[in-house]
């Protein structure tokens, strides 16, 4: 599987004084297989870094590329997952999912049976033909990650995917995601600015820091796989490990954003 | 324990009562108030008009009464008026009214994309849209038969031209309204730019369309009448003028409650094609 390479990028938007730096000499990779997590305040390019690596954007300088080639536009090798799903409203559930292989011109049985099988990764079997103003918020990311599954990409990119969602059913959504990550084997690229939820579900951990967006640190963790190898999501939690993990992590955001923790 | 049947009843009470508030209530209200003065308003209205009749404080060449209108109905119906029935004016006018509208949402659809799609195709529609868009259809009325003639084809264009703008402009304001993200989750799956017009602009616009066609139908209806007025054989505004001509005053009344009966039936229907077809609209 090939891997995303993000080398020594520059995003500004707007010219001249009232030009906007965004990111300010970005490096990243994502490993295949791996589970990059973003994490940082508001402002701090994460999500301009995810539209880098859609295609849906071009660096100022630097480049991005996707198994050596530059990228140059979006593609279905590189799936995304809106924080507010943007499905399409006139389909029902399944023909979400299943939009990705209507593109390709698959024909509808068979783009409907691999539909079903994402809808069952995802728990969502037997919604088949729900309109999508009837699904719960939480229903709603889970249609969207199966609509990027059912393209099969190489890579699954998530716009803050949990951000709009009650803290109960953004556990339940970490774990889906987590699941979803070990039987694909995908990478996973996901944007948040929630701490647990970073720290457990990374693989790599990149720490950003706003105006102007820079990476200020990149851990490698292991919580996530803990989780796929069976401990619960609560006892991981609740270790002493993850505690401290958390804890320095939020010690970088807070200087990173020239505060001191007391403070606030 | 003499406190409890009263306890119970009230326990009673508020599972009752929330059910009728919160499921009928609004709609009964809704439906006794607005619905009955609606009512009254109208029965008042044709009870006005038959008093008038009636004590002659109009003549009856000027105003005839209700029934008399009402049994015109079924005399033109079967009998006809200046060589047609009532069902063949009124066919002929939603001839007319259907074909300019089928013209102009496909006309509509088309330019309001391509005014979206386009910078070449805003600045070639814009001003040329601004600038007609404004002028009454009775307006240029004439030129259009200095033009085309006195025909069906210069009937149809008056009225397609009324109803053209509306729908042009509801197009391309829904365009303007779509999602970055639903495009973007679309081209991320791998759509065309084609894909993305056909699959995602197109639907999303589908319920502006309908409202757009719904605001058009009211100018063609209202072109109509003027159209009908040059040199028709057959159609409701060629029969309200025909009779106002002979002072038949009680067919010029007929004629302008089968164009409402017909203008409102229209409306409905689209109105339910719009909840049929596009049912997620407002539900965002």
């Amino acid at each position: 599987m090939p891997d995303l390479v993000i080398r020594d990028v520059v995003v500004r938007y707007g010219d001249g004084d009232e030009s906007v730096t965004a990111l300010d000499h970005v490096s990243l990779t994502i490993d295949p297989g791996s589970f990059v997590v973003a994490l940082g305040a508001s402002g701090c390019g994460k999500t301009t870094l995810l539209n880098l690596m859609a295609g849906f954007l071009r660096p100022t300088s630097g480049f991005a590329t996707f198994g050596g080639q530059l990228i140059g536009g979006p593609s279905s090798e590189r799936g995304v997952v809106f924080q507010h799903g943007a499905l399409m409203p006139w389909l029902n559930v399944i023909d979400n999912v299943a939009f990705g292989l209507r593109l390709k011109g698959t024909p509808r049985s068979e783009r409907h049976d691999r539909a079903s099988e994402t809808l069952r990764l995802v728990g969502l079997e037997g919604m088949e033909k729900r309109l999508i103003w009837q699904l719960s918020g939480g229903m709603r990311q889970r249609v969207g990650v199966a609509r990027a599954l059912t393209a099969d990409p190489d890579v699954l990119l998530m716009d803050e995917p949990l951000g709009a969602l009650d803290a109960l059913t953004r556990e339940q959504m970490q774990e889906l995601i987590l699941d979803v990550w070990a039987r694909t084997r995908k990478s996973v690229f996901l944007i948040t600015h929630g701490i647990d939820e970073a720290v457990f579900l990374a693989s790599k951990l990149v720490v950003m820091s706003p105006r102007p967006g820079r990476v200020v640190a990149s851990i490698d963790l292991s919580f996530g796989r803990e989780y796929s190898n069976g401990v619960r999501a609560g006892d991981i939690k609740a270790q002493p490990d993850f505690i401290a993990t958390r804890e320095r992590v939020k010690g970088l955001i807070f200087s990173s954003r020239g505060i001191s923790e007391a403070v606030l | 324990m003499s406190e409890t049947p009263a306890v119970a009843s009230r326990e009673a009470e508020s599972l009752r009562v929330p059910s009728s508030r919160l499921n009928l209530e609004p709609f009964r209200r809704r439906f006794t108030y607005v619905g009955k003065v609606s009512i009254a308003t109208c029965v008042a209205a044709v009870l006005l008009w038959w008093l008038l009749a009636r004590l002659e404080v109009v003549p009856a060449m000027f105003l005839p009464s209700p029934f008399a209108v009402a049994s015109k109905f079924f005399s033109v119906w079967t009998d006809g008026f200046q060589d047609a029935t009532l069902p063949q004016h009124l066919l002929a006018s939603i001839g007319r009214v259907s074909a300019a509208l089928v013209g102009a949402i496909i006309f509509g659809v088309i330019l309001g994309f391509a005014m979206h799609l386009s910078e070449t195709g805003r600045g070639i529609i814009e001003p040329l849209l601004e600038f007609y868009r404004p002028i009454p259809p009775l307006a240029y009325l004439p030129l259009v038969i200095i033009w085309f003639g006195i025909g069906e084809f210069a009937k149809i264009l008056v009225i397609f031209l009324g109803i053209l703008p509306s729908i042009i402009i509801a197009t391309n304001d829904s365009l303007k309204s779509v999602p970055r993200d639903m495009i973007n989750a679309a081209r991320s799956l791998g759509a065309t730019r084609t894909q993305v017009v056909l699959l995602v602009l197109l639907p999303h616009a589908f319920p502006s369309i309908l409202t757009g066609t719904r605001i058009g139908l009211g100018a063609g209806w209202a072109t109509l009448v003027a159209a009908e007025l040059v040199a028709a054989t057959k159609g409701l505004g060629f029969m309200i003028k025909g009779a106002a001509d002979f002072l038949v005053t009680d067919v010029v009344i007929l004629g302008i409650f089968v164009i409402a009966a017909a203008a409102i039936a229209m409306e409905i229907a689209l109105r339910l094609l719009q909840r049929a077809l596009a049912p997620w609209q407002g539900r965002q």
